[in-house]
C-alpha cells in the first residue's frame, strides 16, 4: 500500500452541474486524454475510491449525497472540484436553490476553474491531487504508527 | 411550411371537457406551464398533433384550484408536481402526487414572489 | 405470490453520469413499479430571468445542460426573435443549422458510447468517445469551446466560418461517416449486442404518443414525428424525412440515433453546400413585449421554449419543457414487467438528460 499515487481510483459525481465538466471528466478517460496513463481508474464505488472528482454548486437535496460519499470513501482522501460552479458557484451562483460551491459542504483540496474545464485542465489538476493524496498517505501512516489511528 | 401555434384562452368549466376530446382525438400533452400574476395564476396546456400546436389559456385566482389532467394524460404528473411546488397552484387530486417533494427545494414555492 | 421489496436505484450509480434516483418495487427480480424522484440537479434556472438582462440569460439558457447547450440557446434565441420580430439573416440561420447537427452528431455519439458501457462493452464506450472527439475539435476549431460555446446571440450568431472552415468540416464528416461503419456494424450486427437489445423495453406507438414520448423514442415506436420539419433555421431549405423504426425496442432506439447520426452528417454537407454570403446578425433594438412557444428538435427530442416578456429588459417568464421531461413517463411505463438487471439499460434507451429536466 506503499504506493497508492500509482493507481488511485476515482470517483465522479455530479451535485447539481450542468452537465459539461461531467462529459469533459468522462471525456479525461477515454483514448485522446486518457487519465488512465496515471493508474487511475474510474469506478462507481466511493468505497474503493481516494479521488473524488465533483462538479456542480451543489443543491439542498444532493448535499447530504455528497456529505455521504466523502464519508463513505476511505481515508486518505482527496476532492478535486472541477469547473467554477464546484469552485464558487459560477454562473447558478444567484439561483435560489444552489449554495455555492463544494467547500461549503466538504472541503476541497484542488480547485479546476473553467466553464466547462477543459481536459487538459481537470489532468492537471488530478495529478496535482496525486501529490497531495502522496502527502496525506505519509502523515496517514505517520499517525498509524503513533497508533493514532485515523487521520 | 406553416404550422397551427395558437394560444386559446379557455374557462375552468369547458377546460376539462376540451382535454378530453383532445384525448380521444389523439393529440399529445406537450407542455405545462405556469406563469404568476399579480392576484393569480396563468396556466398553459399545449397540445401537439403531427406538427400542430395547441395551447389552452387558463387563468384562475391564487386560491382557486385546477383539475388535475392526469386522470385522462398520466404522462403530465411531473409538470403538475412542478407547478403546484414551485408556483404553489392548486391542482387537484393529481395521479402520483408528490406532496412538494419533487425538488425537495429548501424555500417553498420560490416562484410566487417576483424577484 | 411473491414477496415484495423495494431496492432503491441512485443517485450516484456507476451507469448514469448524472443523479437520479428510482424506487423499484420488486416482486423477486421482476419490476412492479418505478417511482422517480428527481431535484439532485434543481438549480431554479427559470427564476434567473428576473433578475438577468434578456440578453445576458442566453448565456445562461446555455448552461441548463452541457450536452444541449447549443440547442438551449438557440431555443431561447429563436422565441425572443419571434417576439422582437427580428428577421435572422441567411447565413446565420445555416450556421445554427450545422453547429445544431453536429450537436446532435456529439450527444449521439457521446449516447451510444454510454449504451455500450452499460453493456459492458468497454471497447466500443472507448471508440464511440475517440470518433466523439473529432466532432469536439471542430467546435473548438469554430468557436473556441468544447461543450459550451455561447456562439448564439438574440438576431444572429456571433462567430462566422470561412471557405476553408466549411470544407475542413465537410471533409471531417466524410472521414467520420466512415469511421463510424464498424462502430455502426458494432451495435446493429454483433449477435451480442443485438441479443442485448432487442425486445427489450418494448413501447408502442399509442402508448408512446399518450405518455408523451418525443425525439427518437417516438420516431423508434414508428411515429414520424420531427420538430426539424417545422423549418426553423435553415431546415426549411434542406432535404429531411424523419427516421423512424416500427418494432419500440431497445435496439431501434439505438438504430434511429445511428441513422441520425448519417442524417446530420447529410445536413451539414447540404448546408455547407448551400450558404449564402452575407451578415451574421442583426441588431436588437428596444426590448421584448409579448408571448411565444417556440418548439426545436433536441437530440433528445422535442424541446419547447416559452417565453412572457411585459417591455422592459428582464424577461417575466421563461419555460423550457425539456425533451426528458416528456420521456420519464413512457420509461416508467418500460420498467414496468422488467428484470431488476435491465433497468439500468432501460433508463439509457431514453437517453436522459437530468440537468436539462430539473434546469
Amino acid at each position: 500500500m506503499k504506493k497508492l499515487a500509482k493507481s488511485p481510483w476515482m470517483l465522479h459525481y455530479d451535485a447539481s452541474s450542468c452537465n459539461g465538466c461531467d462529459i469533459e471528466v468522462l471525456a479525461c478517460t477515454t483514448p485522446k486524454y486518457d487519465i488512465e496513463r496515471f493508474g487511475i481508474i474510474n469506478t462507481g464505488d466511493p468505497f474503493q475510491a481516494d479521488i473524488l472528482l465533483i462538479t456542480g454548486g451543489v443543491n439542498a437535496q444532493c448535499e447530504s449525497v455528497v456529505k455521504q460519499l466523502y464519508e463513505q470513501m476511505p481515508n486518505p482522501k482527496v476532492v478535486v472540484a472541477v469547473g467554477i460552479c464546484a469552485c464558487t458557484g459560477g454562473v447558478f451562483k444567484d439561483c435560489y436553490n444552489i449554495k455555492g460551491g463544494i467547500d461549503t459542504v466538504i472541503p476541497v483540496d484542488v480547485y479546476v476553474p473553467g466553464c466547462a474545464a477543459r481536459p487538459q485542465a481537470i489532468i492537471d489538476g488530478v495529478v496535482k491531487a496525486l501529490e497531495i493524496l502522496e502527502e496525506k498517505r505519509k502523515n496517514y501512516d505517520k499517525n498509524a504508527d503513533d497508533g493514532k489511528g485515523e487521520n | 411550411m406553416e404550422y397551427a401555434n395558437t394560444i386559446e384562452p379557455i374557462t375552468l368549466e369547458q377546460f376539462m371537457p376540451q382535454v378530453i376530446r383532445f384525448k380521444m382525438d389523439n393529440w399529445r400533452v406537450a407542455q405545462l406551464c405556469a406563469v404568476r400574476l399579480p392576484d393569480g395564476y396563468e396556466l398553459s396546456y399545449s397540445f401537439v398533433k403531427g406538427y400542430d400546436m395547441r395551447t389552452l389559456r387558463l387563468t384562475v385566482a391564487t386560491e382557486e384550484s385546477v383539475p388535475s389532467i392526469t386522470q385522462v394524460y398520466p404522462g403530465a404528473f411531473l409538470q403538475e408536481n412542478e407547478a403546484v411546488e414551485l408556483f404553489g397552484v392548486k391542482i387537484e387530486s393529481i395521479q402520483g402526487d408528490y406532496h412538494d417533494k419533487l425538488y425537495r427545494i429548501a424555500r417553498p414555492t420560490p416562484f410566487k414572489e417576483k424577484g | 405470490m411473491a414477496k415484495r421489496s423495494i431496492v432503491p436505484f441512485g443517485p450516484q450509480h456507476p451507469v448514469l453520469p448524472e443523479p437520479v434516483h428510482l424506487d423499484l418495487v420488486l416482486e423477486d427480480e421482476v419490476v412492479v413499479e418505478a417511482v422517480p424522484s428527481i431535484g439532485f440537479v434543481h438549480r431554479g434556472l427559470e427564476k434567473l430571468v428576473e433578475t438577468k438582462d434578456f440578453k445576458e440569460y442566453v448565456y445562461i439558457a446555455e448552461r441548463v445542460c452541457g450536452i444541449c447547450s447549443f440547442g438551449h440557446g438557440l431555443g431561447y434565441c429563436q422565441t425572443l426573435e419571434q417576439i422582437m420580430n427580428l428577421e435572422v439573416p441567411p447565413r446565420a440561420r445555416y450556421l445554427r443549422t450545422i453547429w445544431m447537427e453536429m450537436s446532435r452528431i456529439h450527444s449521439h455519439l457521446l449516447w451510444l458510447g454510454l449504451l455500450a458501457d452499460a453493456m459492458g462493452f468497454e471497447s466500443l464506450f472507448m471508440e464511440s468517445w475517440k470518433l466523439r472527439e473529432k466532432i469536439l475539435d471542430m467546435f473548438d476549431a469554430t468557436t473556441g469551446g468544447r461543450v459550451i460555446f455561447s456562439v448564439n446571440c438574440i438576431g444572429g450568431v456571433l462567430k462566422d466560418m470561412d471557405e476553408t472552415m466549411l470544407k475542413n468540416i465537410v471533409d471531417t464528416c466524410n472521414e467520420m461517416e466512415k469511421e463510424l461503419k464498424p462502430i455502426a456494424d458494432a451495435f446493429l450486427r454483433e449477435y451480442t449486442t443485438e441479443s442485448r437489445l432487442r425486445g427489450l423495453g418494448v413501447l408502442p406507438a399509442d402508448q408512446a404518443v399518450l405518455a408523451g414520448a418525443v425525439g427518437p423514442m417516438l420516431r423508434a415506436s414508428g411515429v414520424a414525428y420531427d420538430a426539424r420539419k417545422l423549418g426553423y433555421a435553415a431546415y426549411g431549405d434542406l432535404d429531411l424525412e424523419p427516421i423512424t423504426s416500427s418494432d419500440g425496442d431497445s435496439y431501434a432506439r439505438c438504430e434511429v440515433r445511428i441513422k441520425e447520426i448519417s442524417q446530420s452528417f447529410d445536413l451539414i454537407r447540404q448546408a455547407a453546400a448551400k450558404i449564402p454570403a452575407g451578415p451574421i446578425a442583426v441588431p436588437v433594438k428596444g426590448f421584448p413585449k409579448g408571448e411565444y412557444f417556440t418548439r426545436i428538435e433536441q437530440p433528445r427530442g422535442e424541446a419547447i421554449y416559452y417565453v412572457k416578456a411585459n417591455g422592459t429588459k428582464f424577461i417575466e417568464r421563461f419555460r423550457l419543457r425539456t425533451p426528458t421531461t416528456s420521456n420519464i413517463p413512457p420509461m416508467l411505463n418500460m420498467l414496468k414487467d422488467c428484470q431488476l438487471a435491465d433497468v439500468p439499460l432501460l433508463i439509457l434507451t431514453i437517453d436522459p438528460c437530468i440537468s436539462c429536466t430539473e434546469r
